[in-house]
């Protein structure tokens, strides 16, 4: 399990970085997806381009009511709150359930996102918070892409030839939101066999309820959602259920028992039962 | 004396362990060593055809065509009905799993071998893969051997006669029940590390194995060595558990290579490897039908057996141990009128197979104690008083059971009774009702199982094994300086040996225990030893040691009393001395006069000297029983399917505990192997035969945070048999968690009306009990 060879560069710049990627280099941030990927050789890249050394995409900044975390802040920066802008306390109860700390000192944000592993926590939480992923491209060029649509299936994401995710942006005012956040897993460290997120601020209006770990992109369970908001009780397992079978045809049972409970006990965080 | 038989001694070995300072294969540095990769098979089941090596590269890499000479691993057994499987260690004609080896390509580093591997073309004609065990027995099934009328390794019975018991029986249960296949994951995977000593003459080996004797004497065997012209080494060990008590393919190639090239050169099983192309373990399947009293008194058992074993026969252990073992063992504890049971050794297209701690006894005793709860739920009794009913009692010891198994020694109600109270068996019900009440769900589980350790030569023989054990043999030896240094053939991997080895030694010789070394795993150190398996370590190597050392304190007093002037009746050892009264003679004095002032000893001094060679086996030939009571309490969560284990007691009874502290890390540590076969380890497959549990994200081990605290109790009932009254205790712990856990699932989710049959009892296993019982109420309505 040693990987093909390749070669290793550690731009300083977004430009040089830019440059690099134009020519073809694959972005390493944690190494904690691609590493095993190319030991396993099923990333074969004739060359990297680590992301550690760029300041910019290491920052956390607050500005004009929006949070931007750059894309390699760690897993454990995030658990920690080392940030100088105070984190939502979501981001920082779901960072402490991923993975080992071992792990989390590594990965990255931007990297898990980028991924786009269908089991992965950042994408989930991300998606009921409502998130930007802010993109840029070789010449320097930003977009944004919301969650949910930055990922349209398991291991997809919009990104195009060359670009990078920089940063993802919050709403500042989800600092406040009720948040609910269930994840089941085999084991603690795993990746989730279900997931179930609720993010709730009544004075903006964010209601999201989301389903993760669905074997695809998060699920977005808009009517229940809106119920919520609404009647402020929980919907029930009969309703989580029927709306996961709608949106999920061909789901096996079990998957579908297992993102229910997620479901019914990330909301009653938020709503008693 | 803090450090004989019975103190908590801290281990000698821990220090390098946990200093990062122990010297495993990957850790010797040897000058011009390259690293070795394998080419291995894509498919399953294929016609091997033209290996193409990389132009230029011919050099590096060997396929079987480049060695005629190396004979194939191949296990004869002398069992009625036992086919043979040659088992090459690079693939000729046929591949029969994904990940056998078909070339070894070697370079200055393991990446660039992977790089060479990968440039291997290999031509492959695939046949239909027979992945399962239905598929191998299916009548038009294709051959795994061409050469067999069927995939059957053995078929073995026992025919008892089941008359009378089903005459009698009011209760008849019938399950069926299955166990996953697992790999063992030691956390050192295996390793081979080979050169040619010119100096010596001779092939040295440096391998991660549990019997470095053995492995000596397969490796002349296949190269056609004289065994002198092989030295086999394994330094430390990170753990064997079974998985590396046999001749590996890897072990063949490397060596065959280093001695054609005349370059030392190395393997590194990776985890990957390990989990998709190393033997396997674990996969049984059951039917049976139990017959019973109104009381739940057994009796009679009609059993099926069946064990996936794989492609080829493991050597020595045969592919037919498993089997053999689960047929004998079934009846487990218990007291049994009437039993017949027919065992199926099954071939597939996968990884063969080898004892694992506890060797077909997990999966017996998953089968008996789930058999027995269904006994106790029919009857309307608690699972404890049935148990208790039909163990065998204390009174009836010594015991010959239903197979012939001759149980030495001990009390199993007592026990069954004592782990009962341990866990509050009778403050449960009501701690159950309270549960209920809020809506959750807790069971309490028992299971009861003997451990045959040390079985020796005459049960071996009777198995047919290649390996038959003699006589364990240990060498003691005073210093010159005056400390003991003991060397044995067995080995540690873990089991602390190191430590107990020495505490033998000083309950004869009164040393502390830094003053005796102990050396093991070298063959060219350490007499023949067949080495470590069969919890056979302790009470082997163990009486071995105690027999030498115990010639060595005659021979000390002996030599003492001369310069004491005394009689050697007269004298006693203490604190590293000889003494008559208050004068005393030091071990350094002895051990000075012996080898440096002669001059001191008389003329008709003993010439045997201070260097003691002993051979040791117990008085029987049938093995010491260890025996124990799990029992585990368990919440179950019926709305995510996850198990919680709120409690866990063991309570055992090894004989004489040479190390208590070694022995309580023996249990968490086999404990924590049976917890991962009960609701986590599972190496999957699919209908083509290929692994899809292929690394540590699918194949998933309990961690730390999935394991109970575990609390232990222990009686001390002393073999009859063995020296210093001790029995083999290695395996037992891994063999109860299974039954004990899934019996308290089952107890949990009775309200539901749900059982499981089959482990792992993973969360998607146990929705879907829920689901089906669910369906089926509903149905019923
Ligand atoms: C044992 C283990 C357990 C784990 N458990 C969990 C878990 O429970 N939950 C969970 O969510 N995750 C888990 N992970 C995954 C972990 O969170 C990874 O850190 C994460 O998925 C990838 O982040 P990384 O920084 O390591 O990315 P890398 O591995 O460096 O990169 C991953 C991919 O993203 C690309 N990439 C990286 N950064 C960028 C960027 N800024 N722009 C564009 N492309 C980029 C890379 O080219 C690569 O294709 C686990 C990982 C391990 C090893």
């Amino acid at each position: 399990m040693k990987p093909a060879a390749f070669d290793h560069q550690r731009p300083e710049t977004a430009e040089a970085l830019a440059a690099l990627l134009a020519a073809g280099a694959k972005p390493l941030a944690g190494g904690q997806s691609l590493g095993p990927m190319l030991n396993l050789r099923l990333a074969r890249p004739d060359r990297l381009a680590g992301l550690a050394a760029i300041p910019a995409l290491a920052g956390i900044r607050e500005e004009a009511g929006i949070i931007r975390i750059g894309a390699a802040v760690t897993h454990a920066r995030i658990e920690d709150g080392d940030s100088p802008v105070a984190l939502p306390p979501a981001l920082r109860q779901v960072a402490r359930g991923i993975a080992y700390r071992a792990v989390r000192n590594r990965g990255t944000i931007g990297g898990s996102l980028a991924h786009a592993d269908p089991a992965a926590d950042w994408i989930t939480t991300l998606t009921a918070l409502g998130a930007q992923v802010v993109i840029r491209d070789a010449t320097g060029g930003e977009r944004r892409a919301a969650l949910p649509g930055f990922m349209p299936g398991a291991y997809r994401t919009a990104l195009g030839p060359a670009e990078i995710i920089a940063a993802v942006e919050i709403p500042a005012a989800l600092r406040e939101a009720y948040w609910g956040y269930h994840k089941i897993c085999r084991k603690v460290g795993e990746f989730a066999d279900a997931i179930g997120a609720v993010a709730l601020h009544p004075a903006t209006g964010h209601v999201r309820i989301v389903a993760g770990a669905t074997g695809g992109a998060p699920l977005l369970l808009e009517g229940i959602g809106a119920d919520l908001a609404r009647t402020a009780r929980h919907p029930g397992t009969g309703a989580l259920r029927l709306a996961l079978e709608t949106a999920l045809p061909g789901a096996d049972r079990v998957r579908i028992q297992l993102l229910v409970t997620a479901l019914d006990r990330a909301i009653a965080k938020v709503v008693p039962a | 004396m803090t450090s004989a038989i019975g103190a908590r001694a801290p281990r000698k070995e821990d220090a390098r362990h946990l200093s990062g300072k122990a010297r495993f294969v990957g850790d010797i540095k040897v000058a011009g060593t390259w690293e070795a990769a394998f080419v291995r098979s894509p498919l399953a089941h294929a016609r091997l055809g033209a290996i193409t090596k990389p132009p230029g590269m011919e050099a590096q890499v060997f396929t079987a065509e480049d060695m005629p000479d190396l004979a194939p691993i191949r296990c004869e057994s002398t069992l009625p009905s036992y086919k043979v499987s040659d088992y090459p260690a690079l693939a000729r004609g046929k591949v029969r799993y994904v990940g056998e080896c078909i070339a070894i390509c070697i370079a200055p580093t393991r990446a660039e071998a992977e790089d060479l591997a990968e440039a291997v073309i290999v031509d492959l004609d695939p046949l239909p893969a027979v992945a399962d065990i239905d598929t191998a027995l299916a009548a038009d099934a294709p051959r795994l051997h061409e050469d067999w009328e069927d995939n059957l390794f053995l078929t073995t019975r026992h025919d008892g006669d089941l008359s009378e018991a089903k005459a009698r029986a009011t209760v008849v249960i019938e399950r069926s029940y299955e166990t996953a296949r697992q790999a063992m994951n030691p956390m050192e995977g295996k390793g081979v590390l080979a050169e040619w000593d010119h100096r010596a003459d001779q092939l040295v080996v440096h391998t991660s194995t549990q019997v470095p004797h053995l492995i000596r004497t397969g490796l002349s065997e296949c190269l056609g060595l004289d065994q002198a012209q092989v030295r086999v080494i394994a330094p430390d060990v990170g753990g064997g558990f079974g998985y590396k008590c046999v001749l590996q393919p890897e072990e063949l190639s490397v060596a065959w290579v280093a001695r054609k090239t005349g370059r030392p050169v190395r393997w590194t099983e990776d985890r990957r490897e390990h989990l998709t192309a190393g033997v396997n373990t674990r996969q049984h399947r059951y039917r049976i039908t139990a017959y019973a009293d109104d009381d739940g008194r057994l009796l009679g058992l009609d059993a099926d057996i069946w064990v996936d074993i794989g492609a080829y026969s493991v050597w020595p252990f045969t592919a037919c141990l498993e089997a053999a073992q689960a047929g004998g063992n079934l009846p487990g504890p218990y007291d049994l009128g009437a039993y017949a049971c027919r065992t199926y050794s099954v071939a597939t297209n996968k990884p063969g197979f080898t004892p694992y701690r506890g060797v077909a006894r997990p999966g017996v005793c998953f089968a008996m104690e789930l058999t027995l709860d269904a006994i106790a739920r029919a009857v309307g009794r608690d699972p404890l008083e049935v148990r208790c009913l039909n163990l065998v009692p204390g009174a009836a010891m010594p015991y010959t059971n239903v197979t012939g198994k001759f149980y030495d020694s001990g009390d199993y109600p007592a026990a069954a009774r004592a782990a009962a109270q341990m866990i509050d068996a009778e403050g449960f019900a009501a701690r159950k009702a309270a549960a209920a009440a809020e809506g959750r769900l807790i069971g309490l589980g028992y299971a009861c199982f003997t451990e045959q350790s040390a079985h020796g030569t005459k049960v071996f023989a009777a198995w047919g094994l290649p390996l038959v054990p003699g006589y364990e043999q240990a060498m003691v030896k005073l210093t010159p300086s005056g400390t003991v240094e003991v060397r044995s053939g067995n080995h540690s991997f873990g089991q602390g040996l190191e430590t107990t080895l020495a505490q033998v030694a000083c309950e004869w010789l009164h040393l502390d225990l830094a003053q005796v070394r102990v050396t093991m795993g070298d063959t060219g150190l350490t007499p023949y030893s067949t080495g470590a398996y069969a919890s056979r370590g302790m009470v082997m190597a163990g009486g071995a040691v105690s027999k030498a050392s115990e010639e060595l304190a005659r021979r000390l007093r002996i030599h003492g009393a001369h310069l004491l002037q005394c009689d050697p009746a007269e004298t006693e050892i203490r604190e590293g001395a000889v003494w008559k009264g208050q004068a005393s003679v030091g071990f350094a004095a002895i051990a000075d006069a012996w080898y440096l002032h002669p001059d001191r000893l008389p003329e008709d001094v003993d010439t045997a000297g201070l260097e003691v060679t002993e051979g040791y086996k117990p008085d029987i030939d049938t093995g010491l029983f260890t025996y124990a009571t799990h029992a585990a309490m368990v919440e179950v969560d019926p709305e995510s399917g996850r198990t919680e284990i709120l409690d866990y007691v063991i309570f055992e009874d090894c004989g004489r505990r040479v190390n208590p502290m070694i022995l309580d890390g023996q249990s968490y540590g086999g404990a924590a192997q049976g917890i991962g076969s009960a609701l986590f380890e599972e190496a999957l497959y699919d209908a083509a035969g290929q692994p899809l549990t292929s690394t540590l994200a699918d194949y998933i081990l309990p961690g730390p945070a999935e394991l109970p605290a575990f609390r232990l109790g222990h009686s001390e009932t002393l073999s009859p048999y063995s020296r210093h009254g001790i029995k083999g205790v290695g395996e037992g712990a891994a063999i109860a968690p299974a039954g004990a856990i899934v019996n308290a699932i089952n107890d949990a989710l009775a309200p539901m009306g749900a059982e499981l049959t089959r482990i792992p009892a993973t969360p998607h296993r146990v929705l879907a009990a829920i689901l089906d019982a669910r369906a089926a109420r509903e149905a019923a309505q």
